[in-house]
């Protein structure tokens, strides 16, 4: 109880240094894998204090509030998941977080921001099955659905959960919004919708989305730690290595593939989760 | 005062160039002159761009929309003319349909000459405009706090 009090607070308080820092490695890795020197490892934070000090306009005075209650929600989220509450509960207060952002980019009525949110939806309709199964995987092998519990189990789940592992994973590359699944809104310069679901988020309200996605990426990095993390204190080791491997691989994969259409997104995603977190789960099911 | 310099997002416009030095502004951003390492990214999006750089000369059909993008960026914004065209019209100054440089339409700061502008000359170009844009905002920042205190000393 007290661990997750303090697991909370720093959670919340750390975050946005760890996503932003992980976000600098992230785009001077990328650098170096183009041959490029890149930005200096500090320059989302350097980004975010410029957004911070430029004139705000907004085509909507709504959406500032809505981008807050994104933010809020998906603090919340991974609050819970630290605290070491119900997971599949963090998973649905993170679906709820995902609506406010589809409707802080529709109510501009743009048409760029219009379509990124369109496909922001067919982004978790992709996903949402991978991230459902996950939670049930985590219930058949633990018999609950508490993060504290599976945590504090005496062998890490990857050994169970494998096929449960490569779901998540692949639709992490959706979550993180890297290539091929970048389709609602890209890191990358020039894409077909501009700046996608982003295109009418200007200054702050850019400033609260780019925090934001570092609260969702720790949340979903605290995620793949859960699948390592067991009663031994070594596993936290072992949890942050899987961690940081899984981060890198989510780079090259960036690197290396090229956006795919919707349609193939859905197919592929749906795909990889039927296959092998199915068969994970039949497997599972067996042996228990 | 806030440091803003480590951050110039670019907001690159074609006028009606030739696409010379369009090519040679993409140039800035490849491996060999990176000039993501100062913190420049190309976005396309005016609602998030610092540096608004044009290339080519002004028409009657792009001047509205030059218009419109530069009054759609926030404050502190810098103009960046590149290449001769966006400086007079350069080759094209007598066709009948350009009206001149950049600066017939919006406030140019930094006139970035060459046909085509080099990238070492873009790059040197948009260092220039960042210093103008971190001006820009101390300005700004000193202007408001004057205001205030005045309405202190009146109250
Ligand atoms: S300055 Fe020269 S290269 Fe550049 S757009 Fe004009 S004609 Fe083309």
């Amino acid at each position: 109880m007290k661990t997750g009090i303090i697991l909370m607070i720093a959670y919340v308080l750390l975050a946005p240094f760890i996503g932003g820092f992980l976000e600098g490695l992230d785009r001077k890795i990328s650098a170096r894998m183009q041959r490029r020197v890149g930005p200096p490892v500090l320059q989302p934070f350097y980004d975010v204090k410029k957004l911070l000090n430029k004139q705000t306009i907004s085509v909507m005075t709504a959406q500032t509030f809505l981008l807050i209650t994104y933010m809020v929600l998906m603090v919340l989220t991974g609050a819970m998941f630290f605290y070491g509450t119900d997971i599949l509960m963090c998973f649905f207060v993170m679906s709820t977080a995902a609506t406010f952002l589809y409707f802080a980019s529709v109510v501009t009525s743009s048409p760029y921001s219009s379509i990124g949110a369109q496909r922001e939806l067919i982004q978790m309709m992709a996903y949402e099955p991978a991230v459902l199964l996950t939670c049930v995987g985590f219930y058949l092998a633990a018999g609950t659905f508490n993060v504290s519990e599976i945590a504090s189990h005496d062998m890490s789940y990857i050994l169970q959960l494998p096929g449960f592992f490569i779901a998540f994973v692949f639709i992490l590359t959706i979550k993180m919004r890297k290539s091929p699944f970048d389709v609602s809104t890209s890191h990358h310069a020039h894409q077909e919708l501009i700046k996608g679901i982003t295109t009418e988020m200007g200054s702050k309200n850019l400033a609260i989305f780019q925090i934001t996605e570092w609260y969702e990426n720790v949340f979903v990095m605290g995620v793949v730690g859960l699948f390592f993390i067991n009663s031994s204190i070594t596993s936290i080791i072992g949890a942050i290595a899987a961690i940081l491997v899984v981060y890198f691989l989510e780079v090259l994969i960036d690197n290396s593939s090229a956006r795919v259409k919707w349609a193939d997104m859905l197919k592929i995603s749906w795909i990889v989760t039927l296959f092998s977190a199915g068969v994970n789960l039949i497997i599972l099911m067996i042996i228990r | 005062m806030a440091n803003i310099k480590k951050s110039p997002w670019v907001l690159h416009y074609d006028g009606s160039s030739c696409n010379g030095c369009d090519i040679e502004v993409l140039a800035c951003l490849t491996p060999v002159y990176d000039a993501e390492r100062l913190g420049i990214i190309n976005t396309g999006d005016p609602m998030q761009a610092d540096i608004f750089l044009i290339t080519g000369g002004i028409n009657s059909q792009n001047e509205e929309t030059v218009r419109q993008l530069y009054e759609q960026m926030p404050r502190p914004k810098v103009v960046v003319a590149v290449g001769v065209c966006a400086c007079t019209g350069g080759v094209f100054k007598d066709c009948y349909n350009i009206k001149g440089g950049v600066d017939t339409v919006i406030p140019v700061d930094v006139y970035v000459p060459g046909c085509a502008a080099r990238p070492q000359a873009i790059i040197d170009g948009l260092a220039q405009g960042i210093e103008i844009f971190q001006e820009r905002l101390d300005e700004h920042r000193a202007k408001k706090k004057n205001e205030k205190s005045a309405k202190g000393v009146s109250a």
